[in-house]
């Protein structure tokens, strides 16, 4: 028996599933941004609050510088002072010529720092004087500026809220990583059990069904899910199988009944010729009547052969440009001696002339099958029997009819007798094999069209339709 | 009339050899195809009977060769296989008939005289004539003593393959074939019914009866007299 989905150790199938390598894929690409982005507004707000400070030192530099203009040292040192006092100040220095300070709220400096007249902002350790002496717990983004008679203005900001917000930014991404790896992995164990479930069940079904139990069919949820949509299908696969399972036991209890009889006829004859005797003329009848059930045998062969050829889509079997209504044509004039030697009315209705792209010797045979029905059956219901053939074009078909106004056969018999073998009841007692109809259906089919059993009202009528012109595939 | 048959069950290659002596001809036996071949090659023949599956070299193979040698001798394929398309496949390896296994010896022996009278100066004429009556190929005409005789189209094809093969019998599935040029089996015997149409404008009112049944076998155009 076909092994479909053992089931393997349990935590090893989660891993194994879709919804997990999915999971890890997104993770990592979702990690990827995420830290793309954060790292990026990260450094885009350094950047903006980098700038703002060194506006805002240039700018109160300024303003100092107007202050000395104004009173020189002395009022520098006392605008300084009064700033300084103020919550949240920037850093002052003023330092003489030798670097030694003279106004200011931060202590030491490095010398190397008030030197660097020129370098523009630097960013530099420094210890306020109201904190204490802890120079180099701060970090500051200052300038100093050369101020006439060898002296030095330092003025500066604190950046500690700027590498605080910084801080704030990275523990924000360390935990939205944090969230990710946590809410991936009950995503992936939620989706991964329900997707197993579903799974579960339909491979158990499915073992079930490989069993033998062709009655049994997926679980659909309603849900509309793609594992619903699947289920559909393959549930629309068993019914199909199904029915074809029914024809072939239907179809192989008609041969061993139609191929047995003839052969069983034969052997019990030869039998029979053999046990009784009875000289020259009667072995010659027998032999004869022999022969006769051989010949039944081997039609009934050849037109079952013929109609798996043609039903397999026979590649060689070519295909020309061929008027529908000659083969018409030449079909009424085969069978209408043997119409009116049966007394039935046999007429070939004004044919449109319309090509179909088709095998000749097949539609011919088709049609002859048809006819040959009609003819057959036409005499049932009383009345004058009457059988004509049309050929009709009707939107991009081209339709060949054979009507009869016989007994007809009843709608719910109608599908049936175009499988092999199927006979009617009543037709059990007529020559035939109950293969025409199947074989007329076949060669409907690989022509890419139909057969349609009609009521006729009273009778039958056979539609034969095929694409039009080049529709049909080079089969 | 000289006949080789090349097929490779021995049973059925005995079977048909002996028949076809007792209808009177000289038969010969090949059981595969490079045999079938060398002895075909001489030329003697007046038709091949060639089994389309054979050991050492296949039936189209064996006509392919000969065709491609110029010989020309009429070949009847037997096949096992029935279909339309190994029919056609036959013919265009050089294969001039193609009867499909099994098959009644009646038919293949009509088929095998047919195909013996091919090269016939009969072919060539303009004017078949059996007994009193006269068929014109050129002027599609039939006359039967004085009379003319009115035919369809296809009942004048009809009497012209009867009356070209005339002295020959010729089968129900033969005429099909050439006259109709059908060959899938109508369940019905549709062929009958157009003989007995054209057997009562042939013969009907004259003494002789020309067009004459073979029972089991087909029919055959003659003058008995």
């Amino acid at each position: 028996m076909v092994d479909i989905g053992r089931p393997h150790h349990p935590r090893l199938r989660l891993f194994r599933t879709t919804a997990f390598k999915l999971s890890v894929i997104y993770f990592a690409v979702f990690s990827v941004f995420a830290a793309f982005l954060i790292g990026y507004i990260a450094s885009s707000t350094t950047q903006l609050l980098t700038s703002q400070m060194r506006e805002a030192v240039d700018t109160e530099l300024k303003g100092l510088e107007d202050e000395y203009r104004q009173g020189g040292i002395p009022r520098l040192a006392l605008v300084i002072d009064r700033r300084s006092r103020q919550p949240g100040a920037s850093l002052y220095l003023i330092a003489d010529a030798n670097g030694d300070k003279i106004a200011g709220n931060v202590s030491a400096v490095p010398e190397s720092v008030l030197n660097g007249v020129r370098t523009g902002v630097q960013t530099v350790p420094y210890a306020r004087l109201d904190e204490g002496d802890r120079s180099g717990s701060h970090s500051a983004l200052v300038r100093v500026v050369e101020l006439p008679g060898g002296f030095r203005m330092l003025v500066g900001r604190d950046i500690g809220e700027r590498d605080y917000l910084a801080h704030v930014i990275k523990r924000a991404l360390i935990l939205t990583l944090g969230m990710m790896v946590v809410l991936g992995l009950a995503s992936w164990l939620f989706v991964s059990r329900r997707v197993l479930r579903r799974i579960d069940s339909m491979s158990e079904t499915s073992r079930t069904i490989i069993a033998g139990d062709l009655s049994r069919r997926l679980e659909v949820t309603g849900t509309r899910d793609e594992f619903d949509r699947l289920a559909e299908s393959v549930n629309a696969m068993l019914v199909r199988i199904e029915r074809l399972m029914v024809g072939l036991k239907e179809v192989s209890d008609n041969i061993a009944h139609d191929l047995k009889t003839p052969l069983s006829r034969l052997r019990s004859r030869a039998e029979a010729a053999l046990a009784q005797g009875g000289g020259e003329a009667a072995y010659r009848e027998a032999l004869q009547a022999a022969i006769e059930d051989a010949d039944q045998l081997i039609r009934t062969f050849n037109a079952l052969l013929m109609i798996a050829r043609v039903e397999a889509g026979s590649s060689n079997a070519e295909f020309d440009r061929i008027p529908l209504g000659t083969i018409a044509g030449d079909i009424f004039e085969l069978y209408e001696p043997l119409a009116e030697e049966a007394g039935v009315d046999l007429r070939l209705e004004d044919c449109p002339a319309v090509e179909i792209r088709a095998n000749r010797e097949l539609v011919s045979q088709a049609l002859a099958n048809l006819v040959d029905n009609a003819i057959k059956y036409a005499h049932e219901a009383g009345g004058e029997p009457k059988v004509s053939i049309t050929v009709r074009q009707d939107r991009g078909r081209v339709e060949m009819v054979v009507a009869d106004n016989g007994s007809g056969i009843p709608a719910e018999d109608r599908e049936r007798v175009t499988q092999r073998f199927v006979r009617l009841e009543k037709s059990r007692s007529k020559p035939g094999a109950g293969l025409g109809l199947s074989l007329v259906s076949a060669v409907a089919q690989l022509h890419g069209g139909s057969l349609k059993l009609e009521d006729n009202q009273p009778g039958l009528r056979a539609i034969v339709s095929f694409p039009a012109g080049d529709a049909v595939a080079d089969a | 009339m000289r006949v080789l048959v090349i097929e490779d069950d021995q049973e059925a290659s005995a079977y048909l050899v002996k028949a076809l002596k007792e209808a009177g001809h000289v038969a010969d036996q090949a059981g595969d195809g490079d045999t079938g071949l060398a002895i075909a090659r001489e030329g003697i023949y007046d038709v091949l009977v060639i089994d389309r599956m054979l050991p050492r070299r296949d039936g189209l193979s064996v006509i392919e060769s000969l065709r491609g040698e110029g010989n020309r001798t009429p070949v009847l394929i037997l096949s096992a296989l029935g279909q339309v398309d190994d029919r056609v496949t036959g013919l265009r390896a050089g294969g001039d008939d193609y009867l499909p296994k099994p098959y009644a010896f009646s038919e293949l022996l009509a088929r095998v005289e047919v195909l013996a009278r091919r090269n016939s100066p009969q072919e060539a004429q303009t004017v078949y004539r059996v007994g009193d009556l006269q068929l014109d190929r050129l002027s599609r005409s039939v006359v039967r003593g004085s009379e003319p005789i009115l035919l369809q189209p296809r009942e004048f094809r009809l009497l012209e393959y009867l009356m070209k093969n005339a002295g020959t019998v010729v089968t129900r599935t033969m005429l099909l074939e050439k006259v109709w040029d059908y060959h899938f089996d109508p369940q019905t015997n549709v062929i009958d019914v157009h003989m007995s149409r054209l057997r009562s404008k042939i013969d009907k009112g004259f003494e002789r009866p020309l067009i004459h049944t073979v029972r089991g076998a087909g029919y055959v155009i003659r003058d008995d007299g």
